[in-house]
Order: structure tokens, then sequence, then C-alpha cells
């Protein structure tokens, strides 16, 4: 690997930036293809598909043996509310590899009792929020159900481009919240994003049910092509 | 994970800059129940220093003396492990499973 090669790869994975090294592995030539650069690419397909996966591997191209290192970012997971439904989510969350963060202001939710090994922010959203670096490799849950704190919390999300958003509510508190969201700037499109009701439909009623519903929901925002993605939406 | 693959790529970029020759060992295909995915890396300077790991410890030994050899010559080349009979155990995978692991010098 060229050391320029190398340096651009630490840049870009310091910058949580999705990076894939093509390495014809007869003779050793190499290159980097940054994420943003993947659509003007001849290898777009395969490119898109590993890099969609998380996943290293081999594609024949023209006769020549290519692998495509993959280096994606650690996703990270921030929960809004430290609530029953979050007790659950955040560990199952960690077994799936994210990087899980809960903010709660509230210090009587947010104790490491209820939330053991969880790094916990018992902050307001606009303190909490800032030093998370909550970027594009970011899912994120808003679970309070006390505007207050999710509305903020929204907004900054909103700002960020986080693949995932999604908020604890029925239709009904949804359609309040995208009003109250409206009245403090948010556009159309970005409320659109919001996944409520929160979570696949699988008929969860339990905390632990509802956190398999919203990592189900999740994974499939991070895995699915986009096509496919907007049906299990 | 004890090393990170960032710790690692950074490892590799600081011995450069310190003057060491430096190969990178890639895990680039699997086959059974390797320990390690595809993508799985090792660094290797020229003191046999590493970094990493492709195996979980089978045939790290075996990697890094190639490495060696890459660093003197500047050749990539294309390593395979497995468990092909008894004799191949010392470099062999104890879990059944074949590996090819790709090195190359940094630099």
């Amino acid at each position: 690997m060229k050391l320029e090669i190398l340096k651009e790869l630490n840049a870009e994975r310091a910058a949580r930036r999705p990076v894939i090294i093509v390495t014809d592995t007869a003779n050793g030539d190499q290159r980097l293809v940054k994420a943003a650069d993947i659509a003007a690419d001849p290898l777009r397909a395969e490119l898109s598909k590993q890099l969609r996966m998380g996943k290293s591997g081999n594609v024949e191209v023209s006769g020549k043996k290519l692998f495509l290192n993959v280096y994606a970012p650690t996703a990270k997971l921030v929960i809004i509310g430290a609530v029953h439904i979050s007790q659950a989510l955040a560990p199952l969350a960690r077994s799936l590899d994210y990087d899980v963060t809960v903010v709660d202001p509230r210090t009587a939710f947010a104790s490491p009792e209820r939330f053991p090994d969880v790094p916990l922010v018992a902050e307001w959203p606009d303190v909490a929020l800032p030093p998370l670096n909550v970027d594009h490799y970011t899912a994120f849950v808003a679970v309070t159900h006390d505007p207050k704190i999710d509305d903020p919390a929204l907004l900054h999300a909103f700002d960020r481009g986080c693949f995932y958003i999604g908020a604890l509510g029925s239709r009904k508190t949804h359609a309040k919240r995208a009003e109250r969201l409206r009245a403090q700037g948010a556009k159309d499109s970005d409320i659109a994003r919001i996944h409520a009701p929160i979570g696949l439909d699988i008929g969860a009623v339990s905390p632990s049910e509802i956190a398999v519903a919203i990592m189900a929901e999740i994974t499939a925002q991070l895995r699915l092509p986009p096509k496919q993605k907007e049906e299990a939406a | 994970m004890l090393n990170r693959d960032e710790d690692i790529l950074q490892a590799a970029e600081t011995w450069q800059k310190q003057g060491h020759g430096v190969a990178l060992a890639t895990v680039v295909e699997t086959w059974g129940s390797a320990p390690r995915p595809a993508g799985s890396s090792l660094v290797i300077n020229d003191d046999g220093t590493f970094l990493g790991s492709v195996s979980g410890g089978c045939v790290e030994g075996a990697v890094v003396t190639e490495a060696l050899d890459v660093i003197a010559s500047g050749q990539p080349k294309m390593l395979e492990f497995g468990v092909a009979d008894e004799t191949a155990w010392n470099v062999g995978l104890s879990c059944g499973g074949t590996i090819r692991v790709f090195v190359e010098k940094v630099g």
C-alpha cells in the first residue's frame, strides 16, 4: 500500500467517512474510493453493495480478481430518554456492535443503577448532543415522550444527517409533534424522515419487544438497498 | 477487540514515518470456520513487531516471517493457510478453516 493511500485512509477513518480500498491481488495495484465518489465509479454496483453490507469481499471484473476492503465507521446509537424501553434497547444495540449513548436530563432516570455499562449523559440535549458528534453513521432515537426533551433533540438530529431517526408515539402524538417541529422551523422533508410510530410493526408489546422492533427497523435502514428500504418503511 | 483496525493502520503510518520498513497483511478470503473475517489485518515492521490479527493467533508467526520477506523485496505475496494434513498443523488453523492472506509492503 502506497503511503499516500494509507494517509488518506487514516484521515477518512478519523473523520468517520466510509472508504473502500480496491486491490488487484495479482499484482498489488491499489486505489482508494471514498464513499462520496462511489456513484461515479465504474465498480459502483459492487462497491455500493459491499459498503451497504459493511463487508469486505472479492469480485472478478474483466478477468481481474479484485479485493474490496470496506472500512465503515462503527455505527452509533443515541437514545434520548433513559426510560424502560431504553433499558432493553441499549444492551440489544451493543450486542449488534453499536456505540450506544443514553441522554436524559432527568437524573432519576439517567442513573448508573438503571443503565450499568452504558455511557449516560444526564444533561439537556443542547448541552449533551454537540460533543457526541452525531453524524451520518448515527441512528437517533427519541423515546422520552416529553416534547421539552425530544423536540430539541430531533432538531439536532435533522442537522446531522443521521441514517435513522425514530420517535416514540402514536400517529396522533406524532401529528402534534410534527406541528411543533414545523413551528420551530423544521422542514417537511426533515419531519418526513422521522420513523413514527417507532419500530417495525411486529406487534411489539413489552419494552424488550419494542426494542427488537426498533433495532430491526434501524438494521433495515442500515443494510437494505434504497428501493427495498422505502418498501420496509 | 484488543486492537481496533484504526490503531493498526495508524501504527503502520507512524512506523513508516519513523523510517521502519512496514508490511500490511490482510485476510482477503475465508472458507469454513475461519476465526477472523475478510478485511482483518496485521501490520508488521522490520523489527518483527506486529499489531492486529488475521487468525486469532494460529498463523501470525508464519505471516510475520513472510512479511519480513515482502518488506525486503517490495513484492506482494498471497499466502494460504488451512489444515491440509497432519504435517500442516504447525502453521494451520486448528478450527479447520482456510484463509488467504495478502501481504504487501507499505510505502
